[in-house]
């Protein structure tokens, strides 16, 4: 029987351009569930809006960053945001899953991982309204972008570019897990990873072993890499390859993993 | 003819649990053909098989002429699926999930919408089409779940317990949708725990325990193996039971005495002769009745005269599996 474990999902979807129907009548399912609940998609905009208020204005006042603090601290927020998606795309995931209607989408001739494409891209639509958002308040409390447009896209692109990354991951957790009980795990070791880099405070104020731990996290690579090319404080030159390359490489890994986890759902 | 649905010797085990051991179905086209068993009896993982949702271990599957297993594709395009649980998007509007449903099939927009419209209006939906599906009744979520299952006309219609939770309104509307689908020359397999609904709609039944077919047959052969129709009768007086039983010309041999209800039951061949004898021969002896009802066997009477099992301890036998694993 293993030998026909994977045809059916092969002989799924008929071409490119049914791939490409399918997942963007997924897509457009996603962007009806925003029209249905505007309130909930509020909060999801507004929630790291709060968050960098709370570290520019309450706990990260003094801190030491080699410059203006909010001028570290908004591109970093903006990566902690693109990290944060991760967590709302495990919620999504695993709420589909557990719903009856993926039972029909399942039944039907569709693209396998139509599902999935269709999550992503609406992922992708929320987080650049988002960062949008975001970079709107950060002009409001003072952030400046010092950088020619050129700079500025590059600098949006890698954040999006790491948000889509976190996003497969995100798709693939979802799917191991299954379980909403499960949600609650990763939502708390989120935490951590987002909080191990430098988004919020500089590596040369940590202890050396902790400050070596954070230069290796790859948000913290998108994160200097993001004030590099917004001309922000604590931006260095040479993390702009490694700030694709993570990503690119996070992608190609669990990209595949998530559509055979998805493909198995029938075992 | 060709079978529509071929069911060849399928296995599945999660864990310990053996879900199917080794059941065996075939379906002739445009035919009702019932599923009929317990919870646990392993109807619902048939119905996942035959619909790709679900891998078999082992057997031979085939829908429409296609093998589920290697031309998945081919089978999900002439079948049409309504689960036990709705298959809904909830969050969206009964028109929305329709329009969806129908691009997915590759209808294209346009006659997606058309096709939306035309059901919604077919199962009494327009005026709630707007309306976010969960906020619909437990009726017309079902109503549109059948609606969905019928986007592109399927060739073979799978019910997995398509009344379960209904009221009987509901039911009743289920029922003669139904009907008038077979009229159109679609091939029905369905599920249920009532011998009554699988009466009701039914041309063929397979009678399935712990993971395979136990009983083949129409609604009449299978009733005629199990003790057929029933008749239950509750007497005034209790004292009385033992002279009633008596009285009555019925093979007493399978003769079921309750005194505590003051009820005794008895199979019959005839359902109209058997009724009108017993009322003559209680009035001529003078013995009062309280009720008087010719009714189908349960699924329970049925079970005990297949399997020697209630049930009940079928059910169990089930549920202890399933805490096995």
């Amino acid at each position: 029987m293993s030998a026909v474990s994977t045809t059916s999902t092969r002989e799924s979807g008929g071409g490119v351009a049914f791939a490409l129907s399918d997942s963007w009548t997924m897509t457009r399912r996603e962007l009806a569930h925003w029209g249905r609940q505007p309130v909930q998609v509020a909060v999801g905009v507004v929630f790291p809006v709060m968050i960098l208020l709370m570290f520019g204005y309450l706990i990260g006042g003094g801190r030491n960053v080699g410059g203006d603090y909010i001028d570290y601290l908004v591109p970093g927020i903006l990566a902690l945001t693109m990290a944060f998606g991760l967590e709302s795309t495990v919620i999504a995931v695993t709420q589909d899953l557990n719903k009856g209607v993926i039972d029909r989408f399942r039944s039907m001739p569709m693209t396998n991982g139509a599902v999935l494409v269709g999550r992503s891209a609406a992922d992708m639509l929320q987080s650049a309204v988002s960062l949008a958002v975001m970079i709107g308040v950060g002009y409001a409390i003072g952030w400046r972008a010092h950088t020619s447009a050129g700079g500025f896209l590059g600098a949006v692109g890698l954040l999006l570019l790491f948000r889509f990354a976190m996003l497969w991951i995100g798709i693939y957790l979802a799917l191991l897990a299954g379980k909403p009980e499960l949600v609650q795990a990763v939502q708390i070791l989120v935490w951590p990873v987002g909080f191990l880099s430098n988004a919020i405070a500089s590596p040369e104020s940590m202890p050396d072993w902790l400050g070596t731990v954070v230069q290796w996290n790859p948000m913290s690579q998108t994160a200097t890499a993001v004030r590099d090319l917004f001309g922000s404080v604590g931006g260095e030159s040479g993390h702009v390859l490694a700030a694709v390359l993570w990503p690119v490489a996070l992608f190609a890994l669990f990209f595949p993993l998530a559509l055979r986890r998805f493909a198995r759902l029938s075992h | 003819m060709a079978d529509v649905i071929d069911v060849e010797g399928v296995r599945k085990r999660y864990g310990d649990k053996v879900a199917l051991d080794g059941l065996d179905l075939r379906v002739g086209s445009g035919t009702v053909h019932a599923l009929l068993g317990p919870n646990g009896a392993g109807k619902s993982t048939t119905v996942r098989v035959l619909t790709t949702l679900l891998r078999p271990d082992s057997g031979r599957v085939s829908v429409a002429g296609y093998d589920v297993l290697t031309q998945a594709d081919r089978v999900r395009t002439r079948i049409g699926l309504l689960g036990q649980h709705a298959a809904l998007d909830e969050e969206l509007g009964g028109r929305q999930n329709l329009e969806m449903f129908g691009r997915l099939f590759h209808l294209g927009a346009r006659r997606a919408r058309a096709r939306a419209d035309e059901l919604l209006a077919r199962f009494g939906l327009t005026d709630t089409g707007d309306k976010q599906v969960k906020r619909y009744s437990g009726g017309m979520r079902r109503r549109l779940d059948l609606a969905a299952s019928l986007i592109i006309e399927p060739e073979v219609l799978f019910l997995d317990e398509p009344t379960t939770g209904l009221d009987p309104r509901s039911r009743t509307e289920v029922w003669s949708s139904v009907h008038s689908l077979v009229g159109g020359g679609t091939t029905v397999l369905l599920t249920t725990q009532y011998l009554e609904e699988a009466d009701q709609l039914a041309d063929q039944i397979s009678v399935v325990d712990r993971g395979r077919v136990i009983a083949d047959g129409t609604a009449d052969e299978l009733k005629a193996r199990t003790g057929g129709d029933r008749i239950d009768v509750v007497l005034r007086d209790a004292s009385q039971l033992a002279a009633a039983v008596a009285l009555v010309p019925l093979a007493a041999d399978d003769v079921t005495v309750d005194a505590d209800r003051r009820r005794f039951s008895a199979p019959v061949a005839d359902r109209m002769g058997a009724l009108t004898q017993v009322v003559r021969a209680l009035e001529s002896a003078g013995i009062e009745a309280e009720d008087i009802a010719v009714r189908r066997p349960t699924l329970d009477e049925v079970f005990l005269r297949l399997t020697g099992r209630s049930e009940e301890a079928s059910e169990q036998d089930a549920a202890r599996a399933r805490e096995a694993v």
